[in-house]
């Protein structure tokens, strides 16, 4: 690769004459390289990293849309309200609740079912098939699925199916709106997980493990000491790209419990979403978009460095 | 995994009652287990199933307990759907996820290409710093995104969710596209670079050749987080802009019965996505892990 580079490099620097000096022709070389990047990171710039500081600049500021001319400066008060605020640490909570609790039960649900899957028999494309569905449909398609087929109080069919066994019908997105969430959550996430678990379990060396079952070892030996080592990247994969889209989860929320009752099921972006769109509070709604980067930028500064570790294994 | 392969088997146990004895067993455990996949296989598939099948009814037969398993199969829900309007949504969520993602591919493959082929320096920065937007809490940009498209007269209006949604998926398509340019064997680059073709060409007539079922597994991707994306169009649309998830929420009402054309609308809404996806499960894998996984 680098020959090729170094040889390429030469022959450009031929062709445009020896009049440069070597330091200009290797700027120019490093713009020319640069080149084809510049629109993609520009265009990522402006459209993610400005919005982004403005943000920064509305949340030191007081300002309610609905009342014109409150416009001001007002230092870190947005932060300390905040602080003081519980409605705002319960949201925090359920973001970590929903995160955590949506990322492990899918990761080991989409464990299980990839080992499932992993074998032969009849079927099983379609048995594939049918269990990343859920994943295909449109979030918001999903969580009213959910919300209003199978959890509805009176014609749901989770309380007819219980109803079978002689229990009484919850009300559950009333009763249960964090749970009930998170049942949507995990049955859409599951089959991402799977996926990602199955293509580990499909990259495995052959040969390795019909030579540990030739030297005796049973099944849960063999996925112990072998599988899940070799799995442990996709495993991480599977966990940090999860949590990046699951800590986001707003349409479930909107839909099947609207942050209800109260705000008992309201994550931080639901939070933040009723606070700019409902109480149309610039300022407050900003600083918490803030503190939501900050805290996201310390965890992900941990994650990233997994990320890295996975993708350059692999090459 | 389980079920070892017929060879091993008898080289592990030459013969006699014991392996025998052993294999029926193994055919036990391994039918349980097949019967265990399908069943959890169709618990997860259940709720689109009745959601498809609940697209078909009357309101009546929709909303009934104990549900209604046997029915006359309507297309009325399908046709109210239609006539309520629903051509509009869909265009707008056509125009949106199209342009977008021919928006994504004309800008990530320059990009992967400078990523990958020739690398520039601070390649890791380049990448950590597009991962990291990926991060960055879509709440924490709304605010300004809404001040700013507000002033700027472009609220309610099909480009801003363009140039949003371009931007949603711009890293993952660069990470995707570079890592499929890093498979091109280097002979290949060599022998164009020795026709001295220059990068247009180059990309044009061998590249981009070589990577296309890695261009739409990307465009895929794409497409699948463009159509299905909710909170921009919920807070930046009204009237005119509004895309089909938000159409699928104004099927229901306040008053009256809804499930049956909900579940149209949500059935209608669901069928582009999972057909493409059903179709290219393998590419769906690689797109999700952002090229991590080959």
């Amino acid at each position: 690769m680098s020959t090729l580079v170094e040889s390429h490099h030469r022959r450009e620097a031929a062709r445009r004459g020896a009049s440069k000096t070597p330091a200009q022709i290797e700027r120019a070389e490093a713009w020319r390289r640069r080149a084809p990047l510049l629109p993609a990171l520009i265009f990522t710039i402006i459209v993610t990293q400005v919005p982004f500081l403005v943000t920064i600049w509305y949340s030191l500021r007081s300002w309610n849309l609905l009342r014109p001319g409150t416009d001001r400066f007002v230092g870190l008060t947005n932060y300390a309200d905040l602080f003081a605020d519980s409605t705002f640490r319960g949201a925090a909570v359920n973001s970590v609740i929903f995160t955590l609790g949506c990322v492990a039960a899918a990761m080991l649900l989409g464990i299980g079912l990839a080992l499932l899957l992993d074998r032969k028999f009849v079927g099983q494309g379609l048995a594939r098939t049918l269990l990343i569905t859920p994943f295909l449909i449109m979030p918001v398609a999903g969580a009213m699925i959910w919300s209003v087929s199978m959890l509805n109080p009176t014609y749901g069919m989770v309380n007819w199916l219980i109803g079978l066994v002689g229990m009484d019908a919850v009300d559950w997105t009333s009763t249960y709106p964090v749970l009930s969430i998170l049942i949507a959550l995990v049955w859409q996430w599951t089959p991402f997980m799977m996926l990602l678990v199955l293509a580990g379990l499909q990259a495995q060396p052959k040969d390795v493990l019909e030579a540990a079952q030739m030297d005796g070892a049973g099944w849960g030996k063999t996925f112990v000491s072998i599988t899940l080592p070799q799995l442990r990247r996709y495993i991480e994969l599977g966990v940090l790209l999860g949590a990046i889209y699951v800590v986001n989860t707003f349409d479930q929320i909107y839909l099947m419990t609207a942050g209800g009752p109260g705000t008992a099921s309201a994550n931080l972006p639901f939070y933040i979403y009723q606070r700019a769109f409902l109480g149309f509070d610039i300022g407050q709604a900003a600083a918490m978009g803030v503190v939501v980067v900050i805290a996201t930028i310390i965890v992900a500064t941990f994650a990233l460095r997994l990320i890295f570790r996975s993708f350059e294994q692999k090459d | 995994m389980t079920t070892t392969s017929p060879e091993i088997r008898s080289s592990g146990a030459p013969g006699g009652a014991r392996p025998a004895r052993r294999d029926r067993g193994e055919g036990v455990r391994g039918g349980l287990l097949t019967a265990l996949t399908w069943v959890i296989a169709i618990a997860f598939f259940f709720p689109v199933a009745w959601m498809a099948l609940t697209a078909f009814k009357q309101e009546a037969e929709a909303a009934s307990n104990p549900p209604t398993w046997f029915f006359t199969p309507t297309l009325d829900q399908f046709r109210a759907v239609i006539e309520g309007g629903a051509g509009v949504y869909f265009a707008n969520s056509l125009i949106a996820t199209g342009v977008s993602t021919l928006l994504v591919i004309a800008l990530a493959v320059p990009a992967s290409y400078a990523l990958a082929i020739r690398p520039v320096k601070k390649t890791q920065d380049v990448l950590f710093f597009f991962m990291s937007t990926k991060m960055l809490p879509v709440v924490a940009v709304i605010v300004p995104i809404y001040v700013i498209a507000g002033r700027l007269h472009v609220l309610d209006t099909i480009w801003t969710l363009v140039v949003l949604y371009t931007a949603m998926n711009l890293p993952i398509a660069v990470w995707m596209m570079r890592s499929f340019f890093q498979e091109i064997p280097g002979e290949v680059l060599e022998a164009a670079s020795m026709d001295g073709a220059g990068l247009m060409r180059t990309l044009r007539t061998v590249l981009i050749p070589m990577v296309a079922p890695g261009l739409a597994a990307t465009g895929l991707i794409c497409v699948i987080f463009a159509w299905n994306e909710f909170f921009f169009a919920l807070n930046l649309t009204a009237a005119r802009a509004a895309t089909v998830p938000i159409f699928i929420t104004s099927t229901m009402t306040s008053e009256g019965l809804f499930l049956a054309r909900l579940s149209a609308a949500s059935l209608l809404a669901s069928l582009p996505v999972l057909i493409a996806g059903w179709v290219a499960q393998k590419q769906l894998v690689r797109g999700l892990s952002m090229g991590a996984i080959k």
